[in-house]
């Protein structure tokens, strides 16, 4: 497979087009870039970008796991980086009053370990060299139609759960006190939030990997929320910015041979920094 | 000896402010300020600045939020230069003595995650600059020297009892009688307390107020304490250094936190009131950044 | 065990990393930079990886890009922690950039078996040659012997920066020396455990000491011992039981003890110890 880049782009895309494991993944791409826009969107409105990248890397023990088990990788991500969320909402209500320097250690620590234990699972496992790649960093060969059933399934009931607490989960994330007094059920949201940030996570880690899940989840939505503060507008840009730097993405990967973590990461910079820098000049 | 920098017609005041002086403490001068002006920048915080700290007395620095106080303590300590004027401190240039001079900074409240016992706290007062790391079996006699002298400085604070708990873990009183303890470590000539008793409880504020005044009785320190509040330590203090209208005046509280001459420093029509419960109010400053509802001296 | 060369040379550069790691992570969990140390890992991988796709020695690129960043932290000051997302994006694509330079060197002729992007990742502290090693320990001497010269004014600025200063301890250059170590000490621990696990041994090890104790000399002390403990006991495990990659069981033993810290064990088996009575 040599494809090869001309100025034409109906031959170029059917060149992508040409092989199902490159639809595969042009469709899962999508979907997964919607889901990440739409939660993504939120998370940077509420400042837990890091929670997200804590969450990603949980879920990798449960990819590797799975493999080890034989079962279906996907379910390992999914059990794994819910689980993950599950554990935090809980254990920060327990943990009470915590302060940067314990977090941190603690955030720090989890990682870790996960990390380990993932790597430990592949081990065992025995397909180590591709795998470890392929988990941290993402790919975009070998995405079976099953697997964007599911992650269809996923983007669906996602968007259906924000769809219904959109609302009185904005409001909780902006002005927590009034929503409260308000009667909006702050604790209850920011659970089913994380929950479902924990699918997203899971969904995002399939394509482009458990260490780069956080470029495109909350990039396009960061970006977005640069370039303007009308609400639908911004929400919309960030679904439009995050499926275009997917494309941009898988089609620069395809053509070049490129990482797609590279790629990835690096569209999402650019637009990101030069939004950062508009924004700069303006204010 | 001229004490305050009012203009003219105060200066019939001036002889009787020194007339009044009471005797006690010597007269030796341990800080001396003539005519100084600091600036931030390009705006000036106060000029034409004369004043003095005698050996042994307790002086109460007051003013409104954003007078240039804590400014007066960095000049002491040599972290900030006159534009004008010059200063002298335990004999020498400001930053000079920092050997000899205790200093508290303000606002400093440990966070409950700060797993550090005061007494660790009190000990860096006394080796905080030092190179190296204590190690067991090293240099004995100083390190026992250096215990002997961290638990003397606890127990003149009175914070015995929860010297050895995590910092973190105990009330602002009580952080507060280890940072002093923290700063009397080396046994200071000059004691400098920036807002110690900011967010104190009343019963606490008194407390610390009287022990900063024992620790000046029994060994001759002489200390600075700004507050924005003189109530609490109007028993207390010797003397008090006003800043307003980006200049000071000083004297007994009695005769400097008086209608006329505060009016005459802010150059505006502010009035001293004494309530029913016997503290004084400041009211009609004009208005720098911030609080309006100054409960003030 | 010991007879092995491989497994003397893991626990001499091992066990020299791990007490540089401990005390440094003691004071990195204290100034609540331990961001830095994620940071640090991230660039360390990429480092790494570039040198090897240029053609030469791991170390160098590792060691440069380390100190480089510590040094580009300590330039920024305050300023560094500003945004969670531009930092986040900035060192995502870090990341990144070391994918591409896996590839690139994995395509080139030397590409080798493909091991390295594990290796990178994940240490290799069993690969270590005797000379390696020896380098990395003396390394981790010298960061060890320059943490204890400093600790007492470090620890002064980091508690009490205002008095500190005040007294004339000079807290910017504390400052930065201090993050130059952590940046060399976050190259050593990667050849030990990986650019991935680094903070299993900077954060953990501190961490635990930081629940145990409020004594801070102690603390640090309590910290460069679970470090130490957690290496040893991670070789050893990883030695028996061929299928446990060692940085795995190295962090997965300090994350044990961190947990330990957390229940209190010690009270618990003080408890347990009167009750038994």
């Amino acid at each position: 497979m040599n494809p090869s880049f001309s100025v034409n782009p109906i031959s170029d895309l059917d060149q992508l087009l040409q092989y199902p494991f490159m639809v595969h993944a042009l469709a899962a791409g999508t979907i997964v870039a919607v889901i990440a826009a739409l939660v993504g969107w939120f998370v940077v409105l509420r400042r837990e970008s890091f929670v997200c990248h804590t969450l990603s890397v949980m879920s990798f023990p449960g990819a590797s796991g799975a493999a080890l088990a034989g079962l279906p990788l996907a379910s390992g991500y999914f059990v794994f980086a819910v689980g993950g969320a599950l554990a935090i909402a809980f254990g920060s209500r327990i943990g009470g009053k915590r302060s940067a320097t314990a977090e941190s250690a603690v955030v720090g620590t989890v990682g870790a370990v996960a990390l380990a234990l993932g790597f430990l699972f592949l081990s065992l496992y025995g397909g180590i060299l591709e795998s470890v790649e392929t988990l941290l960093f993402g790919s975009f060969v070998g995405i079976t139609a099953a697997q964007v059933r599911t992650l269809l399934v996923v983007a669906l009931l996602a968007g259906g759960v924000l769809a219904f607490v959109g609302r009185p989960l904005f409001y909780a994330s902006v002005d927590e006190r009034s929503a409260r007094a308000d009667g909006v059920p702050v604790q209850a949201l920011s659970v089913v939030f994380l929950v479902l940030l924990g699918l997203a996570v899971a969904a995002i880690a399939q394509i482009v990997g458990v260490l780069l899940t956080f470029a495109l989840l909350v990039a396009p939505a960061a970006t977005a929320q640069l370039v303007t503060t009308r609400l639908r507008l911004s929400l919309a840009l960030a679904v439009t910015l995050s499926v275009l730097e997917t494309w941009a993405a898988l089609t620069l990967a395809y053509f070049t041979n490129a990482a797609l973590g590279f790629c990835l990461t690096t569209i999402s910079l650019v637009l990101f920094a030069a939004a950062r820098v508009a924004r700069e000049r303006r204010g | 000896m001229r004490d305050s920098s009012a203009p003219c017609g105060e200066r019939v005041q001036d002889e009787r402010l020194v007339a009044a002086l009471p005797a006690g403490p010597s007269m030796s001068a341990v800080v001396e300020l003539r005519d100084a002006a600091v600036a931030h920048g390009a705006a000036t915080v106060w000029a034409g600045v004369d004043v003095e700290l005698r050996a042994g007395e307790f002086v109460g620095i007051l003013g409104p939020n954003g007078a240039g106080k804590s400014t007066f303590l960095e000049v002491l300590l040599g972290l900030k230069e006159l534009r004008e004027g010059t200063a002298s401190v335990l004999g020498a240039a400001p930053g000079e003595r920092r050997e000899a001079i205790g200093y508290l900074p303000q606002r400093r409240s440990f966070d409950q995650s700060v797993r550090v016992r005061g007494r660790d706290l009190v000990a860096l007062g006394l080796d905080g600059t030092r190179w190296g790391t204590p190690m067991p079996g090293l240099f004995r006699a100083r390190r026992s020297a250096l215990r002997a002298r961290v638990d003397e400085v606890i127990a003149a604070v009175g914070a015995g009892a929860y010297a050895n708990r995590p910092i973190g873990e105990c009330s602002g009183g009580e952080q507060q009688r280890l940072l002093i303890a923290q700063a009397l470590a080396r046994s200071p000539q000059l004691l400098l307390l920036d807002e110690p008793l900011d967010g104190l409880d009343l019963p606490s504020q008194a407390s610390v107020s009287a022990l900063v005044q024992r620790l000046c009785r029994r060994d001759g320190i002489t200390v600075a304490l700004v507050a924005h509040d003189v109530n609490p330590l109007l028993s207390y203090l010797d003397r008090v250094i006003y800043f307003a209208g980006g200049r000071a005046v000083a004297g007994t509280p009695t005769e400097v936190i008086t209608t006329q001459t505060l009016s005459a420093l802010y150059g505006a029509g502010v009035e001293v009131l004494r309530r029913s419960d016997g503290r004084l109010v400041v009211v009609g400053q004009p208005d720098t950044p911030a609080h309006h509802d100054h409960a003030h001296g | 065990m010991f007879a092995l060369p491989f497994v003397r040379n893991a626990l001499l550069a091992g066990s020299l990393i791990a007490i540089a790691s401990g005390l440094l992570g003691y004071f990195i969990v204290l100034r609540a930079q331990v961001f830095a140390g994620d940071a640090l890992s991230h660039v360390a991988f990429t480092g790494a990886l570039a040198a090897a796709a240029v053609g030469v020695d791991l170390r160098i690129g590792l060691f440069a890009a380390t100190v480089l960043m510590a040094l580009t932290f300590a330039g920024l000051g305050e300023r560094a922690r500003a945004d969670d997302v531009t930092v986040g994006v900035a060192f995502a694509w870090i990341l990144g950039l070391g994918v591409l330079f896996l590839d690139l060197f994995n395509a080139s002729s030397s590409g080798g078996s493909g091991l390295l992007g594990a290796r990178a990742l994940f240490g290799s502290i069993f690969g270590l040659s005797g000379g390696e090693a020896a380098l990395a320990a003396v390394i981790a001497a010298v960061l060890i012997a320059t943490t204890l010269l400093i600790a007492r004014p470090l620890l002064f600025v980091s508690l009490d920066p205002a008095v500190a200063i005040a007294r004339g301890v000079p807290a910017r250059l504390l400052g930065a020396v201090f993050l130059v170590l952590v940046g060399a000490d976050a190259a050593e621990a990667t050849q030990a455990v990986g650019a991935l696990l680094l903070l299993g041994l900077l954060a953990a090890p501190a961490g635990a000491a930081h629940r145990l104790t409020a004594r801070p000399y102690l603390g640090m002390a309590i910290s460069a011992a679970i470090a130490l403990a957690s290496v040893w006991i991670g070789v050893a495990l990883s030695y028996r039981v061929a299928a446990l990659p060692p940085s795995s069981a190295i962090v997965l033993v300090a994350g044990a003890f961190y947990v330990l810290a957390f229940v209190r064990a010690p009270r618990l088996l003080a408890g347990v110890l009167r009750w038994t009575r």
